[in-house]
């Protein structure tokens, strides 16, 4: 297991109170594995990537509980400085927008070839190859004569093939990609992820997508981690969660998106939605988080909180459609 | 079918380059450079492209919220590119907006009740007692209480903030309503319920819209034609049906094998196109689409295609149908 998160549990201090923006959030990464963990703005997905490297702004946040292991290490016991030098190389993270983490001043072959003299001590000219090497191998047209490009010269999916040959400068053992083809049109979308695809292949790097697409997730990983207001709601692998969701959310979310052909083919005309909104962090409900949205809602529901309960082999959703919920609830109180 | 609501025709807008001391003009974006779409009452079109491809700039041409270079727009029977300022206001009052962000889009200062009673107080003669009624019932058709009306816009959530934007759009009973991008900022749960409530509005009130996106299946659902967008031009028109099932200009297909599918078991070819959009300052000659077009033969670097009809409602610009 190259990356094992237990019950990681990240709180920030805001004036409303406190938001348990992850709560008890476990999950672990195999090497040469892709994980989506998908859900909704707000969800917790990003505050949980940004917990494992440490970019939580503390404070307001804090990590308050829990484990991250990486390398028999636990990283929530380490200091910040520690953590940065530990994963350093070996865990790296790509975002978003491409255009506001790429530094606008230097070129893009500096940013990438500082890597290389960072963190593994090579000179100027073999850092300078190196790095066109990379620029090649994410597939941008001349390397040579676009490292000497500054980031505005670039297009946007162009910049996000530099961001990613950058993460990938050091041969990392994690790559944590977070939205990486939101910015971008569908036509370089398609071609991020066939990228993304095929350096999973060659390098053999483990990648932790985060995304509120299930389209993407559906297409390039193999196991998902679905996230609603800082709880993971279910976790599965890819084709039990596309084609036996169990959670109710999860069941909305995928019954809500529109789906190319849907009405030219079966002339639907309304999509489902899932009634209400997410609740806020610092206002949760007392049971269940989804209880106020779902439409399968139960007494035991409201005050209730399911643990997360494995419906199928390899297959857990937090629902107490699964759980003998009167017994607990008795045991409960 | 006689006179479409909304007729535009050789729709052209290129925005001047300016540099220099006396700040001479050296160039032209070619936005949109020569389109032409219709209305009909009660129907949806879907302006769909990548980004930089004209297709919000065609939006606010339409509007004259961006003074269109060339061509004519025709709305109802009459010419808006000629008219003034004051003509203007009175059309605008049939022809609504809603926008992509809805956190930008409204007043922070203004109460709910306040932005709605805004384009009233413009536009109508209505009394305070009527303006009031107004907006209750505005504030139920878009599934708002009336209580909310007396908050400000930042205590509420994306989703109730677009619908709020959409109903200032209901608020003067317009006839057409144009959508920029309308559901592309929300959670993909909210995403569902706005579109569901555009649809209800449409057959409620028998509007008109223009959804513009980049979303293709989004506008697949809602659209009853689409038009699709590339470097200032319509590549392609058609109803949903056959946009969907029997594309036929190459840029459409690579547009549609490039959405990814909520299927894990779902394989399908993908037609990958390589390069970037050129620039629209200095488009490529003869088919604006052959540098990256898959299928480019001689024929298409040197001229430029003409549009044809394939079929009633589906034309084509693309010399592989001339």
């Amino acid at each position: 297991m190259l990356l094992d998160i237990q019950n990681l549990k990240t709180y920030f201090h805001t004036f409303e109170g406190i938001a348990k923006a992850v709560d008890d959030v476990s999950f672990s990464l195999e090497q040469g594995e892709i994980i989506g963990i998908a859900g909704e703005s707000g969800c917790g997905k990003s505050v949980t990537a940004q917990s494992v490297l440490r970019l939580i702004p503390e404070p307001p946040g804090k990590i308050v509980g829990g484990k991250i292991i990486f390398d028999g290490q636990d990283l929530v016991a380490r200091s910040t400085s520690q953590v940065r030098s530990i994963c350093g190389k070996r865990i790296s993270m790509i975002f978003q927008e491409p255009m506001t983490s790429l530094n606008p001043v230097y070129t893009i072959g500096r940013q990438i070839a500082e890597m290389f003299s960072l963190h593994q001590k090579a000179g100027a000219q073999e850092g300078w190859d190196r790095t066109v090497d990379m620029l090649r191998k994410v597939q941008i047209p001349a390397p040579e004569k676009r490292a000497k490009e500054y980031p505005h010269q670039l297009s946007g999916g162009m910049r996000q093939r530099a961001m990613i040959a950058m993460a990938l400068a050091c041969n990392p053992e994690i790559l944590i990609a977070d939205e990486p083809t939101t910015a971008l049109d569908v036509t370089v979308q398609a071609e991020i992820i066939d990228l993304m695809l095929r350096l999973k292949k060659d390098f053999q790097t483990a990648i932790v997508l985060i995304t509120h697409d299930l389209g993407v997730i559906a297409e390039i990983t193999t196991r998902v981690v679905v996230m609603y207001a800082g709880k993971i709601v279910e976790q599965a692998d890819t084709v039990s969660i596309f084609e036996n969701p169990r959670h109710p959310y999860t069941q909305g979310l995928l019954r809500s998106i529109p789906r190319l052909g849907q009405r030219a083919r079966h002339g639907a005309r309304h999509l489902q939605e899932i009634q209400g909104m997410v609740p806020s962090l610092t206002d949760l409900p007392a049971g269940c988080s989804f209880f106020p949205r779902c439409p399968e809602a139960m007494s035991v529901c409201q005050f209730n909180l399911p643990d997360l309960i494995e419906t199928d082999p390899g297959h857990t959703a937090r629902c107490w459609l699964y759980g003998d919920h009167e017994q607990e609830a008795c045991e409960r109180g | 079918m006689g006179e479409p609501l909304l007729a535009v025709r050789d729709m052209k807008v290129h925005f001047p380059i300016r540099k220099g001391l006396f700040a001479q003009t050296v160039g032209y974006v070619y936005a949109v450079d020569g389109i032409s779409f219709s209305l009909e009452k009660g129907e949806t079109l879907g302006i769909v492209g990548e980004s930089g491809c004209g297709k919000t700039t065609a939006g606010m041409a339409t509007l004259r919220l961006i003074d269109p270079t060339a061509g004519s727009v025709v709305f109802n029977g009459e010419d808006i590119t000629g008219f003034n300022r004051s003509r203007l206001r009175s059309m605008r009052r049939e022809m609504q907006l809603i926008f992509q962000d809805p956190y930008s889009s409204l007043n922070p200062r203004m109460t709910v009740n306040q932005i709605l009673e805004h384009p009233l107080k413009i536009h109508e003669r209505f009394s305070s007692r009527q303006r009031k009624e107004r907006i209750a019932y505005l504030l139920d058709k878009v599934g708002l209480s009336a209580e909310q009306g007396r908050r400000y816009p930042h205590e509420f959530s994306g989703g109730q903030r677009q619908r709020i934007g959409i109903a200032r759009a209901l608020s003067l009973n317009p006839s057409v309503i144009i959508g920029d991008e309308p559901v592309s900022a929300l959670d993909v749960s909210i995403q569902a319920q706005i579109i569901n409530l555009l649809i209800s509005l449409q057959e409620e009130f028998d509007l008109s819209y223009i959804i513009i996106a980049h979303d293709l299946a989004m506008v697949e659902f809602l659209c009853d034609h689409i038009a699709v967008m590339y470097l200032g031009k319509i590549v392609e028109f058609a109803s949903y049906e056959r946009l969907y099932l029997n594309p036929l200009h190459p840029y459409t297909q690579a547009l549609l094998s490039a959405i990814p599918v909520p299927e894990p078991r779902h394989t399908k070819q993908r037609i990958f196109l390589g390069g970037d959009v050129p620039s629209p300052m200095h488009p490529p000659g003869g088919c604006h689409f052959h540098p990256r077009c898959p299928l480019a033969g001689e024929e298409c670097r040197r001229l430029e295609p003409s549009p044809k009809t394939i079929e009633s409602g589906h034309v084509v610009v693309c010399h592989r149908y001339q």
